[in-house]
């Protein structure tokens, strides 16, 4: 099997980070690192809505907004939203929202805010873990977390967690947002060319991916946990 | 806007294995397609899929190619939810929704390859043909996406490239057709309960638990794939939601693109 530009094994995702509670001032907040590709949350709510003729008797409003850095890309990249920038919110605030006990909160606005600093591919994934930590650290009711990571092709073959010259060169590039409690996957996008019996390993490979991100999302949520007990004990 | 009792009745009659319409779960409303129907684009159509309406026009314009690629003509999308369409759009800026649709029929076009963008070159680095399409959306009954990538193929299909004189373009003077190597059809499932549904009208749309859009071309494979809406899907339901938009794509294209 031929090796990867970076090292790495077709199923081995990068280097993974995730923390929580990094924003004094936010409801909850989470940080999500996959090699040099790494996002941070922020959770405000749930809050009164603003503009109020969004807001819905029934449930909260989810609103998210995914935003790039302007010294995350190797261009600079132009502040203010992009119509690539507005597609992405729409996807993860969709995923966020499937998991997201919406109904506990009506009229109210739950705000999340994710911020991509370093881009070297899979920015949605990062931005979706980070926010998914931020939320369950802010207490909203959720079902499970979404975790996300993307698959790709590159040169004909199948790999986990495209990077650097994958992310240009490669075929196909396929992000996923899945909830493993639920077995279901709540975020899902492809451009370039497979066919089905590829897409079905892409896909296999991706979750098997996601459930170590997710491994990783619950670690950082139990340490903030931690911290909190044994100052308990010091006292 | 669609009353509880009207969605508890979709939800009811689909769970018995039935649409309110009476068609099958794998049944495209009648489609309908006009080609050039507007004079003053170089390539447009008209399409209908059932009461759904959605007017594609394509200009063809000069412009300058991007710095990474200066030897390839330029594709752009653009989608309008006109307020005359449905009751939810409002006039302003694209929101979303229309930014979402534009990109999704835009990624189906492009990773297809169905265009050679190599061949719009005019001057290596400086001049390229920009092909726009503009998605006009005139009546929203449901299942806009299907009906905006079938539209913008037929009007690709339907562009003319301008002559060129004293580098300007003469407009209704033509050098040739803009070919298309492939035909990229987009076709939308959506899910509910645990039935999977292809074109949903607005009615449909409004109980949905998922949808999702898959693009395949001509020899079956996928060329892009959009999960939309909030609810998810299982493997197992997106493997066979793939089967479905490769037999349905194959249809469509071999009845109306043959």
């Amino acid at each position: 099997m031929s090796e990867r530009s970076d090292g790495r094994k077709f199923d081995e995702l990068r280097e993974i980070e995730a923390r929580a509670n990094l924003i004094k001032r936010a409801n909850g907040s989470g940080y999500f690192r996959f090699g040099s590709t790494s996002a941070i949350s922020a959770v405000y709510g749930p809050v009164e809505m603003h503009p109020r003729h969004l807001s819905d008797p029934r449930r909260a409003f989810i609103k998210f907004r995914y935003n790039m850095a302007p010294f995350s890309t190797k261009d600079r990249n132009r502040p203010g939203p992009s119509r690539r920038s507005i597609e992405i919110s729409k996807v993860i605030k969709e995923a966020l929202s499937a998991v997201i006990e919406r109904e506990e909160f009506p009229r109210a606005g739950i705000e999340i805010y994710a911020e991509v600093l370093e881009a070297d591919a899979s920015t949605r994934c990062a931005a979706l873990n980070a926010s998914s930590i931020a939320l369950a650290h802010a207490g909203i009711p959720m079902r499970d977390l979404v975790a996300s990571c993307s698959v790709g092709k590159v040169n004909g073959q199948i790999v986990l967690d495209i990077a650097g010259e994958e992310d240009t060169e490669g075929e196909v590039d396929i992000p996923i947002g899945y909830v493993p409690s639920e077995n279901k996957i709540h975020l899902l996008q492809m451009d370039g060319i497979m066919t089905k019996e590829e897409f079905k390993k892409a896909l296999e490979l991706g979750i098997k991916g996601c459930k170590i991100v997710y491994q990783k999302q619950v670690e950082a949520l139990k340490e903030i946990f931690k911290t909190f007990e044994s100052e308990e004990v010091n006292e | 806007m669609i009353t509880e009792i009207d969605k508890n009745y979709i939800r009811e009659i689909i769970a018995t294995g039935k649409r309110a319409d009476g068609r099958k779960f794998d049944q495209y409303r009648e489609i309908e397609i006009k080609k050039g129907y507007v004079k003053n684009a170089e390539g447009s159509a008209l399409v209908k899929i059932g009461e759904t309406e959605v007017l594609v026009g394509v200009k063809m314009e000069i412009g300058e190619p991007f710095p990474d690629t200066p030897d390839e003509g330029v594709l752009m999308v653009n989608a309008e939810l006109t307020p005359i369409a449905s009751p939810e759009f409002e006039s302003g800026p694209p929101n979303e929704n229309a930014i979402e649709l534009a990109r999704v029929v835009d990624r189906g076009v492009r990773e297809s390859g169905a265009i050679d963008f190599k061949k719009l070159c005019i001057a290596p680095g400086e001049k390229v043909w920009m092909i726009c399409v503009d998605i006009h959306v005139i009546n929203d009954s449901g299942n806009l996406m299907d009906a905006s990538s079938i539209a913008t193929v037929a009007a690709l299909l339907d562009t003319k490239i301008p002559k060129i004189e004293d580098e300007e373009i003469k407009r209704g003077e033509y050098s040739g057709k803009l070919e298309l190597k492939n035909i990229p059809i987009a076709c939308t499932i959506v899910k509910i309960g645990d039935r999977l549904l292809v074109d949903p009208d607005f009615e449909e749309e409004s109980v949905t638990e998922g949808k999702i859009t898959i693009v395949t071309i001509d020899d079956g494979s996928l060329c892009a794939i959009q999960k939309s809406g909030i609810g998810g899907f299982t493997p197992e339901e997106i493997y066979k939601a793939i089967d479905i938009s490769i037999e349905q794509g194959k249809k469509i294209r071999d009845k109306y693109f043959r």
